[in-house]
């Protein structure tokens, strides 16, 4: 199978979706990247065909089905906020899609056809319930649920239909940590058994831990996709780069052989440069800091203000002001010993080799 | 503190003047009315089967109605169009304008001369002077609860639900039927009680069209004018048991499933 989405435009509630393409082949986990209202919900749902697109077209397996009926796509998309129908068991939110789906042969004998039919969808239910670890809450209600347990009633339903192409929009947004592992995990094998997956997020580490391919989309337009490593190695702007969590990105400018100049502010050494300009990624584990010039074989060494000291899971990120803005992080211990402040002055020393230049020439 | 408690005391004080000018005429009307006169008159068949003619038509008023208003509330509560205002406009109509300007209006339509009334007598029924004009009467000034709960009914339902349904590959129909009707179900319930309510109590607009055969409200006013107050009394207190007894058991099946 392969979902190709051409040149794609929509204005929608003031809303501006602008030429989205982007092609997703059999198999593929492609999460579509973006902060809060840059269009990826609605993405989804012009796929699903619940939203018609002012212009473009979707192509699946070269047959086009831009204005193909919601119900004949079999595009499964599980809602934000899933969308479980409160009236209707677990058991029957999961039938709901098999009584379209599963055709019985046409006999005169009514009844017999009718239990064949019922059995074949008890019997779909009960795998797809074991399959999401949902068999024990068959005949509750979902008012009655928690929301983990909601999100995998929606996507059973959902893979019921037997989609070709899965549709996810945020799914683990609402969902404590543990319970984001426990999905993330699930989502894993439901790909890995062969569900081509769509999921649009606004979490990176999402994209990082899911995705073979990405898109990030920025104000209604597309503006890199690839494969996850192609993404987060090589972004092509600042807003890429920033956006899938690197902060050290910078314009560069080629002064000489081995020399870059960021910003047209702070010059440093690199050993690896082509071409006159493009950018620079530079990890903030790279940098060292210390209170006093190291003389050693780092070749970069910066003097500048530490103006934030934000804390984080592997220890405290210091956002260092050395005419360009430069994050670092380093051991809450580190932060101790060094006595670390804000408005403190320290050094930042980095090897030439933890530069990541990227030719944009 | 103080203040408030002040004016919930003011409020709760003018709420129950409000709550005693309902309860007292009624409660005034059951005091002075015996046992006895109430027996006497349940008996009477002329009562029983205008208790009996008025409990059906108001019946088949809503039922019939509501299969033509539910398809309309819900059109109204999922579309946008130029002229929904004057949709709406025209739904509240009836509760506007004198019921008895309403029986003159409905009698104009369903007389022999009209396409309406010349199709009935084709069936061999006068309209005029018959339940089923008394029907159309009774649904005439109700159909705006029905309709006005319905809709309400339909916008509370998430349209994501709706297309959830669509995107698991139901047909716009099994959608409607599964999905929209009975989650918008208890206002669309609430909306016909009312509405059979509205139509079993309407005197004005059912006396123009036919005052026989008598529906209770017309008796009542029949007995009152022609025998005075003590022959009325009983046939109207009979009349609101019998009111109360229905309106209490259909909305305890409309909590019934709510539940």
């Amino acid at each position: 199978m392969m979902l190709e989405v051409k040149d794609i435009s929509k204005t929608y509630n003031g809303f501006c979706l602008q030429n989205i393409k982007f092609s997703v082949n059999k198999g593929d986990y492609f999460i579509i990247l973006g902060e809060s209202g840059a269009g990826k919900s609605i993405i989804l749902e012009i796929i699903a065909g619940l939203v018609k697109p002012d212009k473009g077209h979707i192509i699946l397996d070269s047959e086009n089905i831009t204005q193909q009926s919601i119900q004949k796509r079999q595009m499964g998309l599980v809602f934000q906020d899933y969308a479980v129908f409160p009236h209707k068991t677990v058991f029957q939110n999961i039938a709901y899609p098999l009584y379209s789906l599963i055709k019985e042969k046409k006999s005169f004998n009514l009844i017999k056809q009718y239990v064949i039919k019922q059995r074949r969808i008890k019997n779909e239910v009960i795998r797809l319930a074991t399959e999401m670890s949902i068999e024990h809450l068959l005949y509750r209600y979902p008012n009655t649920l928690s929301g983990g347990e909601l999100q995998r009633v929606a996507l059973a339903r959902t893979l019921a239909l037997k989609p070709k192409c899965l549709l996810l929009d945020e799914p683990l947004s609402s969902l404590d940590v543990q319970l984001r592992d426990e999905l993330r995990s699930l989502l894993r094998k439901i790909n890995k058994n062969g569900q081509t997956i769509i999921h649009v997020t606004h979490e990176y580490k999402e994209a990082i831990t899911l995705a073979n391919k990405i898109g990030i989309i920025n104000k209604g337009k597309i503006i890199q996709t690839g494969t996850t490593k192609e993404v987060f190695h090589n972004p092509k702007s600042k807003f890429v780069a920033n956006f899938t969590g690197i902060k050290n990105f910078y314009n560069a400018q080629i002064i000489s052989s081995n020399k870059i100049l960021l910003e047209n502010k702070v010059e440093i050494v690199s050993n690896n440069t082509t071409g006159n300009k493009g950018f620079v990624m530079l990890r903030a584990e790279d940098i060292i800091i210390s209170l006093k010039r190291i003389e050693s074989s780092l070749t970069n060494n910066l003097y500048g203000k530490i103006i934030e000291m934000i804390p984080s899971m592997k220890g405290v990120e210091l956002i260092i002001d050395v005419k360009i803005k430069i994050a670092a992080i380093i051991t809450s211990q580190s932060v101790d010993k060094l006595n670390i402040e804000e408005g403190k002055n320290v050094w930042l020393s980095f090897k030439a080799t933890a530069i990541n230049y990227i030719d944009g020439s | 503190m103080n203040n408030y408690s002040t004016i919930n005391l003011i409020f709760i004080f003018l709420g129950s003047l409000v709550l005693l000018f309902i309860v007292a005429p009624l409660l005034g009307m059951f005091l002075s009315t015996s046992y006895i006169d109430i027996v006497d008159t349940a008996k009477d068949v002329e009562v029983q089967n205008s208790i009996w003619l008025t409990l059906y038509t108001s019946f088949i008023a809503t039922f019939t109605f509501a299969i033509l208003a539910i398809p309309l509330a819900y059109i109204l509560a999922r579309n946008d169009f130029w002229a929904k205002r004057l949709v709406l406009g025209i739904i509240d109509l009836p509760i506007v304008i004198p019921h008895s300007a309403a029986g003159i209006a409905i009698l104009g339509f369903i007389t022999r001369d009209t396409v309406v009334g010349k199709t009935a007598s084709h069936f061999g029924i006068d309209l005029v002077g018959h339940p089923i004009g008394i029907s159309l009467a009774m649904a005439f000034v109700s159909i705006p609860y029905l309709l006005n709960a319905a809709k309400d009914g339909f916008v509370g339902v998430p349209d994501r639900l709706e297309k959830a349904a669509l995107n698991l590959g139901a047909s716009p129909i099994r959608v409607f039927f599964t999905i929209s009707l009975p989650l918008a179900w208890r206002n669309i319930l609430s909306g016909m009680i009312l509405m059979f309510a509205r139509g079993m109590s309407e005197f004005g607009a059912v006396v123009i069209v036919a005052y026989h055969p008598m529906i209770t409200p017309v008796q009542i006013y029949e007995r009152f004018g022609a025998f005075g107050l003590k022959y009325a009394r009983p046939v109207a207190v009979i009349f609101i048991v019998v009111c109360l007894l229905f309106f209490i058991a259909l909305r305890m099946l409309s909590n019934e499933r709510r539940k």
